[in-house]
């Protein structure tokens, strides 16, 4: 399962990295989500696959009722998931902002204030 | 006391909060940002008073105990940036009191500064990696928008720049998290230290090193990652590049000094010999890059990265007296280089232009604004008695004991350079007649001006004070970097089950 | 878009996906849920609503500014913190009360639960305020 997921994650990384070297700008914003995808599943992956329950104890005895599945990186991936969600959303306002003011989504175009 | 360490997030949170609620009012949105930092930097003359002889303030946020819970932890470095942060949210505030037009304030210009502040702030206390990385996202979405305000053609261009760029590095951020965990089984800072020290899969910790060193490194704006920087930073109103140069790289730096004397210490050769060079090659690439440039606030831009080469260099050289340099420079650089954007703001105000060509004869028109601006420029490059002066000093004499020759000549090099393009400056601006006579766009009644130069008046005494008071000021940095250098007591501070 | 079939299912599905959205965000106190959620299907609903009408039509259903819902809703979320503070505890610490009911049965009533309701409010403004801006660019 590891390998599978690390390939995927390959794929996503690579994805979004080709996305963001090309030259426009909803191909970007794309390749900004499939990164960070990959980020999150990368978390998901690294903090361990492995099958358990909820990690509530029981009140009565103070034990678990099965093995436990590892909370965390899941808290982890849903804070980053909001964050990105945010991100983007924010980043479609300004990406479309600067279409109607540059007329143009072509990144080489955007390059007044480089020099 | 058990609330202390959390009140420099609170406070600006609740600052924006009561801002965004009053936003129909002018008057009443400044009252309260001008208020906010003024308590932002008391808080943290407070925190700074507590953790000064060393104790590390510890608070476990929610109860939870550390390393399950969040900590937030403030040591020596923390609070010195913290008062920084309220040093300079107290002047930018006030400047942009009199410079930001209505619609950006009407569309959120204060509640945003305080959210941004809450990041910094938050960054600067936490004790805990992924906390780390929320609160850089706080501060990012806060500049983004911060960044595009206004919504002119150069403004939007940059903030793409700015926006891709960043993200990127939070993605790398987030991934360099993500493998930590999955080696470590936890993310808090100094249980991490403990683990790394133990010294198993010391190549893994190396990699992973290596990309917090890329993370930070983007957003710190070091070679070969800084290009984002000068195009994006010179587009802003003069309040927001303030803003930005003083802050937002700094966050970068903290968190490199941070992770790379706390958790990254396992293999120095390598880790700390790659800051150093990267160090060496932001400050050249930077000045280089400034001396080509003929507008004001462009060749000021330029000058951060090249001033971030100076901090990094401390880190990388990894001594206690290099560390303490780096705390001096940092202190130094954000007062100073703020000082600068918000004179160049200034002049803007005045003349409608950051065109070196165009300006002129200011010195004539103005004397006591060229004055604040030469005596911060002088400081930047170095000049005794001022700040620069006794930073640079340290990082130089850190260099030669550690025998980097290299490295030393690369940063007195660049100090030379720097003078050149602040007398650039100053030559063209202040000191050559006008080409064309332009005419003053703004002209404040001299009570308002005055108030308006106030900020700025601010920060120059203290460039002088730190030169001039630069023993008690060395002794507080030797301090901080010892405690940075031996990092035991942070960790046994963390983990001690304080509440 | 002027579709009559969106409009009319909006009109029916507004109300169950408001009463669901605080379904879910009481739920989330001891179950899967709670207020991001809750929050992100109130502001689906007016979404929908934007969409079959139009932004502003949205925007007058709403009767309160979305800046105004976040900002109120970030002050609730920092107050819950603020509680366990006269108890001695750290900023931020769950804090509970029992509430004995009329049918005989207790309420758990803590800290947690306006943390979430302030999540909530935070979320639906949020998001509103990008889909009306979206929204009202054409």
């Amino acid at each position: 399962m590891e390998a599978v997921l690390a390939i995927v994650i390959g794929v996503l990384y690579g994805g979004g990295l080709y996305l963001m070297m090309r030259r426009n700008l909803i191909q970007l914003i794309i390749g900004l989500g499939l990164l960070s995808h990959g980020a999150n599943l990368l978390i998901f992956t690294a903090g361990g696959l492995r099958k358990g329950g909820a990690p509530i104890l029981d009140e009565a005895t103070n034990t678990y009722a099965s093995a436990p599945a590892d909370p965390l990186p899941q808290a982890l991936i849903l804070t980053a998931i909001v964050i990105s969600f945010a991100v983007t959303a924010f980043a479609l306002v300004l990406f479309l902002r600067t279409y109607q003011t540059c007329g143009t989504d072509d990144v080489d175009e955007l390059k007044g204030t480089d020099t | 006391m058990t609330l202390l360490p959390v009140l420099p997030i609170i406070i600006p949170l609740a600052g924006a909060v009561l801002c965004m609620l009053f936003r129909k009012s002018l008057m009443l949105q400044k009252a309260l940002a001008v208020a906010t930092s003024f308590m932002m930097l008391l808080t943290a003359v407070c925190l700074m008073a507590h953790t000064a002889r060393g104790t590390i303030a510890v608070m476990n946020v929610g109860s939870w105990q550390a390393p399950f819970g969040i900590t937030l932890a403030v040591d020596m470095l923390s609070s010195v940036m913290l008062v920084l942060a309220g040093l300079l949210a107290v002047a930018v505030s006030v400047y942009s009191c009199f410079d930001l037009d209505g619609p950006r304030i009407k569309f959120g210009f204060f509640p945003l500064m305080l959210i941004l502040l809450m990041g910094v702030n938050g960054a600067f206390v936490t004790g805990d990696l992924f906390n780390l990385y929320v609160w850089f996202e706080v501060l990012l979405t806060a500049s983004f928008i911060l960044l595009a305000l206004g919504g002119e053609r150069p403004q939007l261009e940059g903030s793409i720049k700015y926006v891709a760029l960043n993200l990127l590095s939070s993605a790398l951020f987030l991934a360099g998290i993500g493998i930590l965990y999955g080696m470590a089984g936890t993310l808090n800072m100094a249980e991490l230290a403990n683990v790394v020290k133990d010294g198993e899969r010391g190549g893994l910790v190396t990699m992973v090193a290596v990309m917090f060193m890329m993370a930070f490194g983007i957003k710190a704006g070091m070679f070969p990652l800084y290009f984002w920087l000068p195009a994006s930073y010179p587009t802003p109103p003069a309040a927001v590049s303030a803003l930005f140069s003083g802050l937002l790289t700094k966050v970068g730096v903290y968190s490199l000094i941070r992770v790379f004397t706390l958790i990254f210490t396992n293999d120095p050769e390598f880790l700390h010999g790659l800051i150093l060079a990267g160090a060496g090659l932001t400050m050249l690439s930077g000045v280089l890059a400034a001396a080509a440039q003929y507008e004001m606030r462009k060749i000021l831009a330029v000058h951060i990265v090249s001033q971030i080469g100076y901090i990094v260099m401390g880190l990388g050289l990894f001594t206690p007296l290099a560390l303490a340099g780096t705390v001096i420079y940092l202190a130094h650089n954000i007062i100073v280089k703020t000082n600068l954007f918000l004179v160049a703001g200034a002049v803007h105000r005045l003349k409608g232009t950051y065109d070196l060509h165009k300006l002129g004869g200011l010195y004539k028109e103005r004397p006591g604004l060229s004055i604040l601006f030469i005596i911060s420029a002088m400081s930047l490059a170095g000049v005794p008695p001022l700040s620069g002066f006794f930073a640079k000093l340290t990082l130089i004499i850190a260099g030669l004991r550690a025998e980097s020759w290299l490295i030393v000549a690369v940063a007195l090099g660049v100090s030379l350079l720097t003078l050149y393009s602040m007398t650039k400056i100053w030559a063209y601006v202040f000191w050559k007649p006008a080409p064309a006579p332009l005419p003053d766009l703004d002209p404040m009644a001299p009570g308002k001006w005055a108030a308006f130069l106030l900020p700025m008046v601010g920060f120059t005494v203290l460039t002088i004070a730190i030169g001039v008071f630069a023993g008690p000021v060395f002794d507080y940095a030797q301090q901080a970097a010892g405690q940075l250098m031996d990092p035991q007591g942070y960790i046994d501070a963390v983990l001690g089950g304080a509440k | 878009m002027t579709s009559i079939i969106l409009r009319t299912a909006t009109r029916y599905m507004f109300p169950p996906l408001l009463v669901f959205s605080v379904y879910v965000l009481l739920r989330g106190h001891h179950y899967p849920g709670g207020g991001f959620v809750g929050g992100l299907f109130a502001g689906s609903a007016f979404a929908l609503y934007a969409l079959a009408f139009s932004a502003a039509d949205a925007r007058k259903l709403l009767r309160f500014d979305t800046r105004d819902i976040t900002a109120f809703g970030l002050a609730v979320a920092l107050i819950s913190g603020i509680p366990p503070l006269f108890c001695g505890n750290a900023f931020l610490t769950g804090t509970w009360w029992k509430m004995p009911l009329l049918t005989g049965g207790v309420l758990d009533i803590g800290t947690p639960l306006v943390f979430d309701i302030g999540v909530y409010l935070v979320v639906l403004g949020v998001l509103l305020t990008l889909v009306f801006t979206l929204g009202e660019e054409e």
